[in-house]
């Protein structure tokens, strides 16, 4: 049995194509357990070895990293929201509807989306918080600590940018909320203090810019579909990439 | 200091590079671990609690309350007490350049890469006030504000108004107009902006906290200034005071029922 097993392996393995995709043997030795590090895109955002430390829970709690995880996850659940769904105001709320009665499992990644989405917001906050507790913001960390508050406000622009889309009242309503505040911003906002003064109004005011219009409507829905599915993702996904790196670069400031 | 002292140590000692491991299996097993018990949970928070979907969106009713996302119920609370352009946008962005400067303001080379509250107290006082103020006003606005944004409790009936009680807010130039019978007549004529006595007293009180706050730590507490530097004690005085302003106009509010502090024809605080 074990010589057959032993026989498959090597036949799946021992090829042009195999070796051509993963360029060692199973991470079963200490040398193929560093080198799936070097040789796998994902994992390499990890280093090769970790202090003992690394591996207490009560440090990082896995804060950063679940973060990332939900990130991942409303990706995934988002691409597949997406095909069932029309930015259009005659159209979005009837497909919302229709993932929970006509599309299989619509329903479960609707919820599953949500979800992330709170869970990512709640992770991202404790993160910080974390990181403030372990005073891993001091030198020479300053810079990744401002990349991580901007993330954070990512986080939650992506999260308000995402409840307009199913367009019912909840979802209406809550952005006409933000969008009022938008709308007395000192300077740019037409109802803020001096922005009538240097001549807003509130057919060119930030609102406006936001809104694509005076009230939440079809131009709105479109933006904040663009920049919940598009923009948004993209921008962050930028700055993880320089969070993460930078945290390769300086080290884990911690037992890690 | 025995503890943080021993609680270095250990730091100090997890650090030495003979005590390394591979991160695979390590690390990265631990990683698999938490992805499936969060993905766990989250199918299960999914399965017993769906997404809410009310009514189609319609600009010709208005539900009350209108709530935002939860998240941002705090912001929303703040409406209760300052005027939009501060609760919605100048707080807000204090909230984040504040957060940004921690680290360019925050000197101690104390407590980095370890819990300690001994080794920074200050630090540790001031970010916990903050966040505390930030969940303890989400709360509020997620659990007790209902119809009208008036104070429910859990066990009142919510879908009976609330009795609005005749509570006259002023503002506080009326009240020193009021108390001091001081006249009403402007002193001061600056285009649509005209000063009275009061107003002026107004303006006195509110820049006299800034600059009480920013003097007395000054005076009495010389090292932690000499420590800082004069832009990070600027900076960092500026932030604590706004915060601990907040806190303060919420409680002239409900104790005095005092609207705005300082009257403007362009913006009120």
């Amino acid at each position: 049995m074990k010589e057959m097993i032993a026989k498959i392996v090597k036949l799946i393995t021992d090829n042009q194509v195999y070796r051509s995709v993963f360029r060692h043997g199973f991470p079963t030795t200490d040398a193929n357990r560093a080198l799936v590090m070097f040789s796998s895109v994902v994992l390499h955002l990890h280093p090769v070895r970790v202090r003992r430390g690394a591996l207490k829970i009560r440090f990082t709690w896995c804060l950063g990293g679940l973060t990332f995880f939900f990130f991942i996850l409303l990706a995934i659940t988002g691409v597949f929201l997406m095909f069932y769904y029309v930015p259009d105001t005659r159209r979005a709320y009837n497909d919302i509807k229709d993932l929970g009665t006509v599309v299989y499992f619509g329903e479960l990644f609707r919820n599953m989306h949500r979800w992330s989405a709170h869970a990512m917001v709640l992770s991202v906050w404790l993160h910080m918080t974390r990181v403030f507790m372990t005073g891993s913001y001091k030198p020479p960390r300053e810079f990744n600590w401002v990349v991580g508050v901007i993330l954070l406000v990512l986080t939650l622009v992506l999260s308000w940018t995402g409840y307009l889309l199913p367009w019912d009242q909840l979802a209406l309503w809550a952005v006409t909320v933000g969008s009022k505040m938008a709308e007395a911003s000192p300077l740019l906002g037409s109802a803020g203090p001096f922005g009538p003064e240097i001549g807003m109004t509130r057919e060119n005011d930030v609102a406006f810019v936001l809104l694509g219009g005076t009230v939440v409507g079809q131009s709105a829905l479109l933006r904040f579909y663009v920049l919940h599915c598009l923009a948004l993702p993209l921008v962050s996904a930028v700055l993880m990439a320089v969070h993460f790196w930078r945290i390769r670069k300086d080290g884990f400031s911690g037992p890690l | 200091m025995e503890i943080s002292e021993r609680i270095k140590n250990e730091a100090e000692k997890t650090r030495s590079p003979e005590d390394t491991v591979l991160v695979w299996p390590n690390l990265v097993y631990i990683e698999l671990i938490c992805m499936l018990f969060a993905t766990a949970v989250l199918l299960l928070l999914s399965l017993v609690s769906p997404a809410p979907l009310e009514e189609l969106a319609s600009a010709d009713t208005t539900p009350n309350p209108t709530k935002a996302p939860w998240y941002f119920l705090g912001l929303q609370e703040l409406l209760v007490y300052f005027d939009p352009w501060l609760a919605g946008v100048v707080l807000p962005t204090m909230i984040i350049v504040g957060l940004i400067i921690i680290p360019y303001v925050d000197t101690n080379p104390n407590g980095k890469g370890y819990y300690t509250y001994s080794e920074r107290k200050f630090s540790m006082l001031g970010f916990s006030y903050g966040l505390a103020l930030w969940y303890i006003l989400i709360v509020i606005g997620v659990w007790t504000r209902g119809l009208d944004w008036s104070w429910y409790w859990p066990w009142s009936d919510w879908h009976v108004h609330m009795s609005v009680t005749a509570v006259k807010l002023v503002d506080l130039e009326l009240i020193f107009q009021n108390m001091l019978g001081l006249s009403p007549d402007p002193v001061l004529t600056l285009g649509r902006y005209a000063i009275t006595v009061s107003n002026i007293m107004t303006w006195i009180c509110f820049l006299g906290y800034y600059a009480i706050g920013f003097t007395l730590p000054f005076l009495l507490f010389r090292n932690f200034f000499n420590k800082l530097g004069i832009i990070r004690y600027n900076l960092v005085m500026l932030f604590f005071l706004s915060m601990n302003g907040v806190m303060l106009k919420m409680l002239l509010r409900l104790t005095f029922n005092i609207k705005y502090l300082v009257v403007t024809p362009w913006f009120k605080i």
